[in-house]
């Protein structure tokens, strides 16, 4: 995000009116947008299948919120959240494990390489019939596809964090005599954790853009699948309302995710230095 | 090529071999059920036979869909990446949203893509370029905002206009940018691809191993996940060796 030229806001020497103006100025060009398609859809486009006005996809977006269903809100959001967390958690322990053996050792990643790089190419879409095929449609269906999915960046992100971990320390915990397990856990990790976290949210953003995509195709839960039934059953206001519901949801984590990275590394004493990646 | 080199890559292609080895003892020895898991003999079968039949239609088809619309994302993406990038006010004022828009995901859009354009090929494409824009749109955005401000000085003691600015010196610089994007915005085109032609039945490998899948005729599927992946494999390769090519006159 470090390209927009966004001042700080606690600058000094910024009079109030200025502050004021760069913190409305973001919101100028949405606000304009939403105006103009409500205007569009209101006198162009009445009685449209396809656009709804902004303000009635509101209202349909508060009465999905009190429905207590599987197509609620609050359930489908859970369900879209809940199988892309434990998908992602998959990925991640599998990716990081073997991340880090192939890291460490030159051996194991120059015998690991053809393999991968055979398997690495699927598209995870491609998965999801398979899925399908042995899972059914559910949560099992969705984690295996995002696990999948997540897997492979969570494995090369992890195996560059472990090539660059300082093989002077590795030195230090072997002349200390250090266990395997207390190297790896009081050296090796420690060393990879401000790489790990930029690999962690890249990781926690496919997972999300995965589940979606899993509902949208096949998997009758969640956000995607709901917004795929609202346009089926000729509602174009839910159906608005749920893309930017998924949208927001999207935008709130990757944020959420970019400032719990900066807290941890901070509190890890380092200089962030992926703040503007 | 060393003695090394060579130990190094049969050692790569023994644990390939193995890897095979164990997908074909999984099956065989039915550790996993033959229903979902062919034999590798049988998925190398599958696909001799689907080349010969459907199987490279299909393929032509997702493939054309995939450049298709990864050409008119790129194409779309750097102008206007360039014309958001060139202007400090433009980034100012529309970056924000284009920073909200990027993580939505491709096949969110594409319900809406159906209401306007109903179960069409037209509306596979549509939603191709547009998943696959952003990668290459922010990519140009970045290169052009992160052109030096000794080159910016150089450009306006020299008088060039905005256009000669982006064309002699923005785009130059932002190439590096631009390529990495469009060699992800080519990996998101052929997902979101396979996505449409599987939520709108059009031709293609998307549907082809949907419907194996259905009918539980595994081999097929493994067979069209394979073609994919080569399709995947094959275009990144191609796309960084372009990026290579073209990326040659850089020194740093």
């Amino acid at each position: 995000m470090g390209s927009w030229g966004i001042i700080e806001m606690g600058a000094p020497l910024v009079p109030r009116s200025t502050q004021i103006f760069l913190f409305l100025r973001p919101w100028v060009l949405p606000v304009l947008l939403l105006t103009l398609l409500e205007w569009a859809a209101r006198t162009l486009a009445p009685d449209s299948d396809a656009v709804a006005p902004p303000s009635r996809a509101f209202l349909a977006f508060g009465q999905a919120l009190m429905v207590s269903s599987e197509e609620g809100v609050l359930r489908a959001s859970l369900f879209t959240l809940g199988s892309a967390a434990a998908g992602l958690l998959i990925g991640l322990v599998l990716g990081v494990g073997l991340g880090t053996v192939l890291g460490l050792s030159k051996r194991a990643a120059s015998m690991g390489f053809l393999t991968i790089e055979v398997l690495r190419p699927i598209p995870s879409v491609a998965l999801i019939p398979l899925s399908m095929m042995v899972f059914g449609f559910g949560f099992r269906m969705e984690i295996s596809v995002v696990a999948f999915a997540t897997f492979w960046p969570m494995l090369i992100l992890t195996q560059a964090a472990a090539r660059q971990v300082e093989p002077g320390l590795i030195e230090v915990a072997l002349a200390l005599e250090l266990s395997p397990w207390a190297r790896m856990t009081k050296v090796v990790l420690p060393a990879m954790l401000a790489r790990l976290l930029v690999a962690l949210r890249l990781g926690v953003a496919i997972a999300l853009v995965v589940a979606v995509t899993v509902e949208v195709a096949a998997n009758p839960y969640g956000m995607g699948y709901a917004l795929m039934i609202a346009q089926q059953s000729l509602a174009p206001d839910l159906m608005l309302a749920w893309l930017v519901w998924i949208g927001v949801v999207g935008y709130g984590i990757n944020v959420l995710m970019l400032r719990l990275q900066h807290a941890l590394s901070r509190r890890m004493g380092e200089i962030p230095q992926a703040q503007r990646a | 090529m060393s003695k090394q080199r060579v130990k190094q890559q049969l050692e790569a292609l023994g644990v390939l071999a193995l890897f095979i080895g164990l997908w074909w003892l999984a099956s065989d020895q039915a550790w996993v059920s033959k229903v979902f898991l062919p034999t590798p003999e049988a998925t190398l079968g599958s696909l001799i036979e689907g080349l010969h039949g459907d199987l490279l239609a299909f393929s032509a088809n997702t493939v054309l869909r995939m450049l298709l619309g990864w050409l008119l994302a790129s194409l779309i993406g750097i102008t206007i990446g360039a014309l958001v990038g060139s202007s400090e006010t433009a980034r100012a004022w529309i970056g924000p949203t284009l920073e909200f828009v990027r993580p939505l995901p491709a096949s969110a859009v594409m319900p809406l893509a159906i209401s306007l354009f109903g179960l069409s090929s037209g509306m596979v494409l549509s939603v191709v370029a547009f998943g696959s824009m952003w990668p290459v749109l922010l990519a140009t955005v970045h290169g052009l905002a992160s052109v030096h401000e000794r080159l910016r000085e150089v450009s306006s003691a020299l008088q060039l206009s905005r256009s000669a600015f982006v064309f002699k010196i923005g785009l130059p610089n932002a190439m590096p940018d631009i390529l990495a994007g469009m060699r992800l915005s080519m990996t998101v085109a052929l997902i979101v691809a396979v996505v449409g032609e599987m939520i709108a039945s059009q031709s293609g490998l998307g549907q082809a191993i949907l419907l194996a899948a259905r009918s539980f005729r595994a081999s097929e599927l493994f067979a069209g996940i394979a073609l994919l992946s080569v399709i995947g494999f094959a275009s990144n390769a191609l796309l960084a060796l372009v990026e290579k090519k073209l990326l040659k006159w850089q020194t740093h």
